[in-house]
């Protein structure tokens, strides 16, 4: 096992409470700003200390609030890259590398792993240079060689891509995942993100005010997110309250329909969800007349907005995104969704 | 010839006072600014007073602090450390008014520092004071050089908290600016013009080396391969 952490967090009147494990693996916590990943985060690497709880990575307590232990972050081995890289003013690049490698006295060693690091990354050519003559990408590159020639037994990443244009996220995105690949241990991804999420990470946990859901498969939690802070997190566009009326149907108050549910639905449901691009004009099951309101065009794809017959004129109405292609000659009278795509929320 | 030594006693009291404001300001700035709301208002309001106080306000505490017959006072004479009417207690003075200056320029720097760079750098396996003298104080140097200079000018212009500790006496405790008012009170005109323009030579000289220094650190921006 690879890191266990279950912690408690008061501070005002938000609370914090997280608890999960990371294998060596990418794990992600997923979750708008300010809902206390960041803070997961501190805690685990020693910055902020917990009201209570325990972390453990790989046997070696960190914290234990019953033995009364609170390591340093010095001594935790635990490699934290911060959403501005937080790179060191005054100090060329290789520099900022060599901070990471205090352990090493030997000069001649110090510097052939730094040399190897620059070479690892390719950013030899920028070695002499200092942060502010860097780019995004660059001084991403830079925080992570000043991290992983330390060798840490966990790697934590702050939102890594949000301070880096879109055109280049995707890129390194890839880049980065096949370089941590290699590297064997422990990785957790804090984003709020879900195409970073769902590219990036093995397992998510989605957090909301402090609160953090159980962990899950990527694929799973994006097919059936179970909670409405799962579901608008994965970028569910729809959500509504429903009531349980049959063993696989939901009534919908807000749009006057009953609905055909693929999974059985347990008591306590709250809401469904269904994402914008699961409507189907083509559709025999869930189909119900529809009338459209306004139509936006984007470079590959359609929005529609509209609302169902019956539907109360106050509620929202409902989004509708296909592809370009699939544009129909005239607005569909009706829209059908497939069963399964109906999501459960509880 | 005219006699040198208040330039000379001048120049030690700001050197010796701003050696002690440089420090002592930036312990008390690296304090206060991590104190909770509350107790930082209340220490920002003492430490802040002999910034907005008259000199001679301040002049007047310290001679409560360190005259012969209080405590402190008597305390330090029998030691061997008589502040009122000697030199030392131009140090004194100069600390007293001087201080603020630091404590304030370096508050704010330090307020302004990006905790990522600390906490990164303690991920890093950094020991607290390497992480204190080479990014805090690296980071906030401009704030910190800008600081210890206004000191400096502040402590070598010193005139009201100054006379009142330590009066005038030629070749004693006689400074550079307590000169130029005796020589003006005494009609000495041309030696008032004298130790005028010693005055303005030095300050020009700092503030010279003040926008050279920060010049040099520009420079280097694009360095060529």
């Amino acid at each position: 096992m690879a890191l266990e952490v279950e912690i408690e967090k008061r501070f005002g009147s938000f609370h914090l409470r997280a608890a999960f494990t990371c294998e060596k693996e990418f794990l992600g916590i997923l979750g708008a700003s300010g809902c206390g990943k960041s803070m997961t985060l501190k805690c685990i690497a020693g910055i902020e200390q917990p009201d209570r709880g325990r972390i453990v990575l790989d046997g070696r307590v960190l914290y234990d609030s019953d033995r009364k232990i609170h390591q340093p972050p010095q001594k935790r081995r635990v490699g934290y890259l911060f959403q501005h890289y937080a790179l060191f003013p005054g100090m060329t690049a290789r520099q900022n590398i060599l901070c990471g490698l205090q352990g090493e006295k030997d000069r001649r060693k110090r510097e052939t792993r730094g040399d190897e690091m620059l070479d690892l990354l390719q950013i030899r050519e920028i070695a002499s240079l200092r942060p502010g003559q860097l780019s995004g990408g660059q001084a991403q590159r830079v925080a992570l060689g000043r991290i992983l020639v330390n060798e840490p037994d966990l790697l934590m990443l702050d939102e890594p891509f949000s301070a880096l244009d879109t055109h280049l996220r995707l890129k390194l995105q890839t880049e980065l995942k096949k370089l941590l690949a290699g590297y064997g241990r422990g990785v957790l991804l804090v984003t709020h993100d879900r195409d970073e999420a769902y590219r990036m990470c093995d397992r998510i946990g989605v957090m909301e005010q402090g609160q953090m859901d159980p962990v899950k498969k990527t694929k799973e939690l994006f097919a059936d997110p179970e909670t409405r802070a799962a579901a608008v997190l994965t970028g569910c566009k729809n959500l509504t309250a429903a009531v349980r009326t049959g063993e696989r149907e939901v009534f919908i108050p807000e749009w006057k329909i009953h609905l055909t549910t693929g999974k059985p639905v347990r008591d306590g449901l709250k809401a469904i969800g269904i994402r914008a691009h699961s409507f189907d004009p083509d559709e025999p099951t869930n189909r119900f007349p529809v009338r459209i309101l306004q139509e936006t065009e984007e470079p590959f794809e359609w929005i529609s907005e509209f609302r169902y017959g019956e539907q109360s004129p106050d509620s929202p109405a409902v989004w509708w995104r296909y592809a370009r292609e699939l544009r129909p000659a005239a607005p569909p009278e009706a829209l059908g969704v497939s069963p399964e795509n109906v999501l459960l929320l509880y | 010839m005219t006699d040198l030594f208040p330039l000379w006693n001048s120049l030690r009291i700001a050197a010796i006072s701003c050696v002690i404001v440089f420090f002592a300001g930036i312990f008390a700035a690296y304090k206060v600014a991590r104190m909770p709301r509350v107790l930082k208002g209340i220490l920002d309001v003492i430490l802040t007073l002999p910034m907005v106080l008259p000199p001679t306000v301040c002049g007047y505490f310290l001679l409560l602090v360190f005259g012969t017959r209080r405590p402190v006072g008597k305390f330090l004479a029998e030691m061997g450390v008589k502040l009122v009417m000697n030199w030392p207690g131009g140090v004194a003075a100069a600390v007293a008014v001087a201080f603020p200056l630091m404590y304030r320029t370096a508050r704010g720097a330090f307020e302004s520092f990006d905790e990522d760079l600390a906490w990164s750098a303690q991920t890093l396996g950094l020991s607290n004071t390497w992480i204190f003298w080479r990014v805090r104080m690296r980071a906030c140097r401009q704030g910190i050089l800008a600081g210890t200079v206004l000191a400096f000018a502040r402590a070598l212009g010193e005139y009201g908290a100054t006379s009142m500790l330590i009066g005038y006496t030629p070749g004693r405790t006689a400074t550079v600016s307590t000169t130029v008012y005796q020589l003006w009170r005494t009609n000495d005109e041309s030696g008032a013009f004298f130790w005028v323009m010693v005055n303005l030579a030095i300050s020009a000289a700092v503030l010279l080396t003040v926008n050279l220094l920060e010049r040099r650190e520009r420079k280097p921006k694009w360095r060529l391969k």
